[in-house]
């Protein structure tokens, strides 16, 4: 106490601190408040941009939004009704492909960029990834477009899903390899003093334990490419009937709701808004159901 | 592959040659295998010299207790006995350590046949993310036993060695994070004796436990013995006092005092022994 005091010098010093201290209350407690507020709205922000997006999505759309529009395909021109079917089985079929392609490289390199790479390569790695990420996703459809579409001389929903793959990759790859880094290494340690081989280790207890965050980087990825238009463009190249194989070219809904929504006919601008109710739905339900299995995942790793 | 289900029977897996895993897993009723004869060791972390001039020696079956402040080596020395250092980057070892008379660091260890024989349970309990019945016979499934009778015979027989079976047997399929602290501990006790393993090293395996749950595990440590030849880091004093036939002091990485603990809590021959044990620092 002594010390204490004779460290704050004297009454007089305090005096001049305390009385500083009380003049600023005022001032400190309107802009404690003041931040908190304009801080609070920026947050309402987000609230209101996506349901005023959502709000005129369904004014536009919902009058053309009927079981046909699931189960049939586009008429002609004049016509009216009809549905995107086609397209909506399209994106699936695309995803699918996407999957296959940017599913098992993505998440191969970021296992191996966490648990094998010397950390120099790593970084240099992550940041080519990063780089990679902020292609536009125009360029993935020209890269496509020459080393899958010309090739095989045609537009085709194989290289539409390589397209889509190839811009998953780098996110996958990265959200993979935080989340596996993130697994305690005493769970590497207790498996590999076991004796069991660093790969066997790799496999069945570190990705295991990471296997939520990494499904939820793939979640967060197919959203984001489900919605991609610019990629499709020269490689999937749309298509108005039911295609047969998946070396023809594939119907996708972001194709068909930029299709439509250039046009001159207002049924197919109603179409259109149909369409991306549709898109945004398929997004929801993915990032939902990516929400529930890492909630449920989570139930069983923690143990709840 | 040889596998132990009771104490003389013997189960021969096809397709492994059974002298080789004689040798590999050290078939115990032969002879009493799990000594550690520890010679002239140095160790480096870098350029810091963590462990000076060890020399040590355990018989089988018995408990070592490794004390000493923290820093002073005792962990590393115990993560010698299963080369888990071998992890960590530019460290580096001089000098041998002997189990059953072979150097584990001669070239030609093998260090995955190593761990199996040299089993071990970490401070924090380390389940691994699978159920409580996968885990215990994880060990087994990964040198390729598919045998239902080997496996569940072997997670009974280890659950009910670890004092847990009574505790999980109605729900095995569940998953091993639902475990309590002290139970988590010993399905890790479990899951490192379904291996068969001679030696298992325990760093600080208490320390995030409490009483009731330590006491649990120091009883199970008692009647493992019987079996295994256990060293123990610990923090505790009284729980080396405890548990162990011989004691270890450890002070900026060299032996200070290696004897039976009996003697080494009621008479040491150092001085710095003795002003640790009756707290003067540490």
């Amino acid at each position: 106490m002594v010390s204490y005091q004779r460290s704050c010098g004297s009454d007089q010093m305090k005096d001049v601190i305390h009385n500083a201290y009380n003049r600023t209350r005022t001032q400190r407690f309107l802009w404690n408040n003041a931040m908190v507020y304009i801080l609070s709205l920026c947050a309402l922000g987000i609230l209101c941009i996506l349901f005023l997006i959502l709000f005129h999505l369904f004014v536009q759309g919902i009058s053309s939004l009927n079981l046909n529009f699931f189960t049939h395909l586009p008429k002609p021109v004049g016509e009216t009704g009809g549905g995107m079917a086609n397209g909506i089985l399209g994106t699936f079929t695309l995803l699918g492909l996407a999957i296959c392609v940017g599913v098992p490289i993505g998440l191969g390199a970021g296992v191996y960029l966490s648990e094998y790479a010397d950390q120099r390569f790593a970084q240099t790695v992550r940041f080519m990834a990063d780089v990679m990420n902020g292609i536009p996703s125009i360029v993935y459809g020209i890269f496509a477009y020459i080393v899958c579409v010309l090739p095989m001389k045609g537009f085709s929903a194989l290289s539409g899903g390589f397209s889509l793959g190839i811009m998953m990759i780098p996110m996958i790859s990265r959200t993979s390899e935080q989340f596996v880094r993130m697994v305690p290494s005493q769970l590497r340690e207790a498996g590999l003093a076991l004796g069991v081989p660093k790969w066997r280790v790799t496999v069945d207890i570190v990705i295991p334990a990471a296997l939520a965050g990494i499904t939820t980087g793939i979640m967060v990825a197919l959203a984001r490419v489900a919605g991609e238009t610019a990629p499709l463009l020269f490689t999937a190249f749309g298509n108005r009937y039911w295609q047969h194989s998946l070396t023809q070219p594939i119907a996708a809904l972001p194709l068909q709701v930029f299709t439509y929504a250039i046009s001159p006919f207002d049924d197919w601008h109603r179409q259109a808004w149909a369409g991306a109710i549709v898109l945004i739905l398929m997004v929801f339900l993915i990032n939902g159901w990516a929400q529930f299995y890492v909630m449920r995942r989570n139930r069983w790793t923690s143990g709840k | 592959m040889l596998l132990k289900t009771k104490d003389n029977e013997r189960i021969i897996v096809p397709g492994v040659p059974a002298d080789l895993n004689d040798i590999q897993n050290g078939y115990k009723s032969m002879s009493q295998k799990g000594s550690i004869k520890v010679k002239d060791l140095n160790f480096y972390y870098g350029t810091l010299h963590a462990l000076k001039n060890i020399t040590l020696s355990i018989e089988p079956r018995q408990i070592v207790a490794m004390i000493g402040p923290s820093g002073c080596g005792k962990s590393t020395l115990l993560r010698l006995f299963n080369r888990m250092n071998d992890l960590i980057p530019l460290t580096r070892v001089e000098g041998e350590i002997l189990i059953d008379g072979v150097n584990i660091y001669d070239k030609n260890t093998d260090v995955v046949s190593l761990r199996r024989r040299v089993g071990m349970v970490f401070q924090k309990s380390t389940p691994f993310p699978k159920s409580i019945y996968d885990n215990i016979a994880y060990g087994l499934r990964i040198v390729g036993i598919k045998d239902r009778h080997i496996l569940d015979g072997t997670v009974e027989k280890s659950l009910k060695r670890a004092a847990l079976w009574d505790e999980v047997k109605d729900h095995l399929g569940k998953s091993a994070m639902s475990l309590s602290g002290g139970q988590q501990q010993r399905l890790c006790i479990a899951r490192a004796i379904a291996v068969d393993p001679e030696i298992i090293l325990m760093d600080e395996p208490c320390s995030a436990l409490d009483p009731i749950a330590t006491a649990r595990i120091e009883e199970l440590m008692g009647t493992l013995k019987e079996d295994y030849t256990i060293v123990i880091v610990t923090h505790n004093m009284q729980q080396a006092a405890r548990v162990s036939d011989k004691t270890a002091f450890l002070m900026h990485g060299q032996i200070i005092e290696f004897t039976k603990t009996t003697d080494f809590f009621t008479k040491p021959s150092n001085k710095i022994t003795e002003d640790y044990i009756t707290g003067r620092f540490g």
